[in-house]
């Protein structure tokens, strides 16, 4: 049977891709900017970049409210896509702030950094609008290559190219896993429509294929989360990468995979939930307990956070273990605080650095209470908020994310999330320790000459204590985002994360 | 009563902490952060004076939405067993700030009176707390900045100190949040909404396996901050390592969270376990009691000897909560306020011989009642007021703790009394050897006396020690209407454990008594 698919027939509609065209037009248009200003003025890049940023984070508000399936069901266009387009270009625009003099500073070329910034970013928003499984994979190429190249860009750093390499192989190899995995899911389903999929598999067809391609789907997603078993390269690549590009990778790479992950999984396949809860609750276990235990030993602080982020994804993987919507929408709560949390913290790293001195050991860190109080502040803030103090961000992430897990019967994961929370205070307190207590180590550069990494620190803490005490709009927003990528409904009322 | 009182007692010093950092030198830093304290002082006074005395609802309540989709409120009030914790923490904050702008924080002081300031809003903010969420979020709050306070201006292995204590309370505080949303979730089931209102959550039925382990998550939380023994190996070294102001706060209001806790949301959420726990609770605090007074006889270091005395006076704080009658419950509330003001006093006491001679070991003292007069006088009540001299104010809560445990297990009371004798043993033991005799030092001789600034810190808290001693029925007064209501939550559980119900009768005598002496 060939069905000769009429061009005609196909629905064209762009406004769910306006924003991401916006950012892949800006990314070209800085290319090609690029060229004719050289690496001198990298920083007029950086502003080009963030005014494209700009226009698409605008457009995204424009899809508030629809739900669109365009494209014949390649694209989705509903209240999740826009929250993950709004937050993924968020997170871009900090992270373009914070490389204003980054960038220059550390002699990266500068148009070549910017395009494949906007090209990553733009790649994300498209697992995020994600409606058939090709897309998926499409999205997450084209995330992915853009960051293998940034992963590499201080090319005369041995570090930053071998991150570039450990990144490209692990990845390019698990992108064979999702490839598969989704080869199989076709095979079994006949389709890669993830709404016919779900239809279909909810009349009950979890054939041994289907489960195997699950499998793969499952352990390709789990790389791009840095989920344990799946996360060797994570604190190598995380520690050798600029530390802008780190920033990059720690919110922007987890927020697109999860929005990829959480739309398969927890609306998608709920047909066969029974099936890979299991394995996500290993998985949860497993992740939590070796990123915090590892992350104890550390002395450097990327490398820390490399391994934080593999505790935090475990920690979602709890919500994701229990698997109803106020577990997605609590995620997506829990995603909005990781995100503005870890920019800060990579943000206020680069406000360490000078060039040639990364300083990124929390031994560098010493005595920075008293020669520069309030980044000294704002690193604070955003380690309580990584541990989950109240009242930051990351506490009402961590509060909503375990009333979930707790409200779908799973007590004793749970319990092990706490455990493993306490644990994470002893390395979260060490960099504290070194700025409060202890007298000494490396001088930074004076803060006040720095307007655009200011900004960028600024909006972290800002976000991070706003979404902590005034969390209702917050709450509101994942709610109704992830409602309605679930209820397949333009505006929905039904569900919430209230447990 | 309307108004915003509460609000304005629990964030007035928030407020403060901003203020203070924008403070250019370190003098007007802490001429600020004192003014600043003097308002929540002042406010607690007022709200002490409003306080209707007959009733056992929350007062001065103030109740909004705040995270609306979770059934999480912005509800706050204060009770009779909550309104002298707060009175306590205005004025303990307040002498602390007075007390440590005379020397004894030397650096650094803009970021001490902002770490000060802030812990103050989580203590207060904590005891009138309704909602559990909103508990549970200040309950956390003030665990940082107790942790730069030990971390920094600490002595010795401060960091471990600060690192200890924040890894037993976070591990406690985080069970806790567990049994919290078990229980809320579970009472969304019977209510048909979600809600972390406290009163609202007292109609959750639970099977007795729930509620054994709910009871748990909380008992664990509320045994470590209290501390009980034998999760109590924190406190020697938070307490020794801590700055004095630290040591004060700590001892004077964060240890009594822990018995704040049991009686606010423990006991009442689950009166039945807490019926059926109460002979271990008792025989754990009577272990530690012994065990308090036994280590602190041996102690080489007077800061720590007042540390392990807290282990044990605090014991007494639970052998009263856990008895369940009247005598018991107020006689707790009462040495709560006690053990405040006179184990604050004797840290500071021994932070002022700190700041002279830079040693606490006892063996380098002797004879100091030549040298230092109004500090061996002061001392001396202070401790008397410690060991539970009728007459101050440290006995009425002993005496009225002994009779409730005897009413409700003679044998524990017994046990406790040995407590008693020791904690004299130890206190004179120690005071013998810090005042009286030769003096075996040289620079002893010419220790100079307490400066007027320390006068005038101690003062204040003598004459509570005589007023409290002297006049309990004020206080007692207002404490009992809630207490009373505690206990009728678990009233079933008393009457089938405890054959003679408490009677007022009793309470009356107990009083009289205590006046009398």
């Amino acid at each position: 049977m060939t069905s000769a698919v009429s061009l005609a027939a196909i629905n064209f509609n762009w406004l769910p891709i306006l924003p991401l065209l916006i950012v892949t037009a800006g990314a070209l248009v800085v290319l090609l900017a690029g060229v004719r200003v050289g690496d001198r003025d990298s920083e007029g890049l950086g502003w080009l970049s963030l005014m494209t940023i700009a226009i698409a984070f605008a457009s995204s508000f424009m899809m508030l409210n629809t739900r669109q399936v365009t494209f014949s069901g390649a694209l989705i266009a509903d209240n999740y896509t826009a929250f993950f387009y709004v937050v993924i270009l968020l997170a871009a625009a900090v992270i373009v702030l914070m490389s204003l003099d980054y960038v220059a500073e550390e002699g990266l070329p500068g148009a070549e950094y910017y395009s494949l910034v906007l090209f990553g970013t733009a790649g994300m928003m498209l697992m995020a609008a994600a409606g058939d499984l090709i897309i998926v994979f499409l999205g997450l190429e084209t995330m992915s290559i853009s960051v293998y190249i940034l992963a590499g860009l201080a090319r005369t750093d041995a570090r930053s190219n071998e991150a570039s390499m450990k990144y490209f192989l692990l990845g390019a190899f698990s992108t064979g896993f999702l490839l598969y995995g989704i080869a199989l899911i076709y095979g079994a389903t006949g389709t890669i429509k993830l709404e016919a999929m779900t239809t279909l598999i909810a009349g009950g067809s979890s054939s041994p294929m289907l489960l195997l391609g699950v499998g793969l789907l499952l352990i390709g997603f789990g790389f791009k989360v840095a989920a344990v078993p799946f996360h060797m390269w994570t604190p190598d690549v995380y520690e050798g990468a600029p530390t802008s590009v780190t920033a990059f990778m720690a919110v922007g790479v987890k927020l697109a995979a999860f929005a990829a992950f959480l739309r398969v999984f927890l609306v998608h396949l709920l047909g066969v939930q029974t099936d890979w809860s299991i394995v996500l609750w290993v998985l949860a276990v497993l992740t939590m307990t070796t990123g915090n235990i590892v992350a104890l030993m550390q002395t450097n602080l990327k490398r820390m956070l490399a391994y934080s982020a593999i505790a935090h994804a475990g920690y979602i993987l709890v919500a994701m273990t229990a698997g109803n919507s106020a577990a997605g929408a609590a995620i997506l709560y829990y995603l909005l605080g990781y995100a503005f949390t870890n920019l800060g913290a990579f943000a206020i790293i680069i406000a360490l650095a000078r060039r040639g001195h990364p300083h990124e050991l929390i031994a560098d860190l010493r005595g920075l209470a008293t020669r520069e109080p309030a980044l000294a502040g704002a690193m604070a803030i955003m380690l309580f908020s990584l541990t989950g103090v109240p009242p930051l961000a990351g506490f009402l992430g961590k509060f909503f994310v375990f009333s979930a897990a707790l409200n779908a019967g799973y007590v004793w994961l749970v319990v092990i999330a706490v455990v493993n929370s306490v644990t994470s205070v002893y390395y979260y307190l060490r960099p504290i320790v070194a700025m409060y207590a202890d007298t000494g180590g490396a001088e930074v550069v004076r803060m006040r000459s720095r307007p655009a990494l200011i900004a960028a620190i600024a909006i972290a803490v800002i976000g991070t204590i706003l979404i902590g005490i005034y969390p209702q709009p917050y709450i509101a927003a994942s709610t109704s985002a992830f409602a309605s990528a679930f209820n397949k409904t333009p505006l929905a009322t039904t569900a919430s994360l209230r447990p | 009563m309307g108004g915003y009182w509460l609000t304005a007692l629990v964030f007035m010093p928030l407020l403060g902490a901003a203020f203070v950092t924008l403070q250019s030198d370190e003098r007007a830093a802490w001429r600020s952060a004192f003014i600043f304290s003097l308002i929540p002082l002042a406010i607690s006074f007022y709200i002490f004076a409003a306080f209707d005395a007959q009733s056992a609802a929350y007062q001065f309540v103030e109740h909004y939405d705040w995270i609306p989709q979770f059934g999480i409120s912005y509800h706050i009030g204060v009770d009779g067993i909550s309104l002298f914790l707060l009175l306590l923490t205005t004025i303990l904050v307040s002498l602390s700030l007075l007390y440590s702008a005379g020397g004894d924080i030397e650096f650094r002081a803009r970021e001490f009176c902002f770490f000060l300031l802030v812990l103050e809003t989580g203590l207060l903010g904590a005891l009138v707390s309704v909602d559990l969420f909103l508990f549970y979020v200040f309950w956390e709050l003030m665990l940082i900045p107790m942790y730069f306070l030990i971390g920094i201006w600490g002595h010795g292995r401060k960091i471990y100190a600060a690192f200890k204590f924040v890894l037993y309370t976070m591990l406690g505080s985080l069970l806790m949040l567990i049994a919290i949303l078990y229980l809320v979730l579970k009472a969304r089931g019977v209510l048909g909404h979600i809600t972390f209102d406290l009163p609202d959550l007292f109609a959750v039925p639970l099977t007795t396996s729930e509620a054994r382990w709910l009871f748990a998550g909380f008992a664990l939380a509320f045994a470590i901050k209290v501390p009980m023994w034998p999760v109590h190996t924190w406190l020697p070294d938070a307490h020794t390592e801590a700055p004095t102001a630290g040591s004060v706060i700590l001892a004077g209001v964060m240890l009594k969270m822990g018995t704040y806790g049991f009686l606010r949301f423990a006991i009442p959420l689950f009166p039945d376990v807490a019926a059926d726990a109460a002979p271990i609770f008792m025989a754990l605090a009577v272990i530690g009691i012994v065990f308090g007074a036994l280590v602190a006889l041996v102690q080489p270091d007077l800061k720590r000897l007042v540390a392990y005395s807290s282990v044990s006076h605090l014991g007494f704080v639970v052998l009263g909560m856990f008895a369940l009658n009247t005598q018991g419950l107020e006689g707790a509330v009462y040495q709560m306020l006690n053990h405040g003001v006179s184990t604050g006093g004797l840290f500071l006491l021994v932070g002022m011989m700190y700041l002279r001679r830079h040693t606490r070991e006892i063996a380098e003292f002797g004879g100091l009642w030549h040298s230092v007069p109004v500090y061996a006088a002061i001392f001396m009540v202070v401790m008397l007021s410690s060991a539970g001299l009728p007459g101050l104010n440290g006995f009425v809560g002993e005496f009225l703790i002994l009779l409730g445990a005897y009413l409700h297990t003679w044998q524990a009371a017994v046990v406790a009394v040995s407590g008693l004798i020791l904690g004299a043993l130890y206190l004179f033991y120690a005071y013998e050897r810090v005042m009286f005799g030769p003096i075996t030092q040289d620079v002893n001789k010419t220790l100079p006396d307490l400066s007027g600034r320390e006068i005038a810190v101690m003062a204040p808290l003598l004459a509570l020690m005589f007023l409290m001693g002297f006049f309990p029925k004020p206080l007692l007064n207002r404490i009992e209407p809630s207490v009373n209501a505690l206990l009728q939550r678990t009233h079933t559980h008393v009457a089938r454990i405890d054959s003679r119900p408490a009677t007022p009768a009793i309470v009356a005598a107990a009083t009289k008594a205590a006046n009398l002496r």
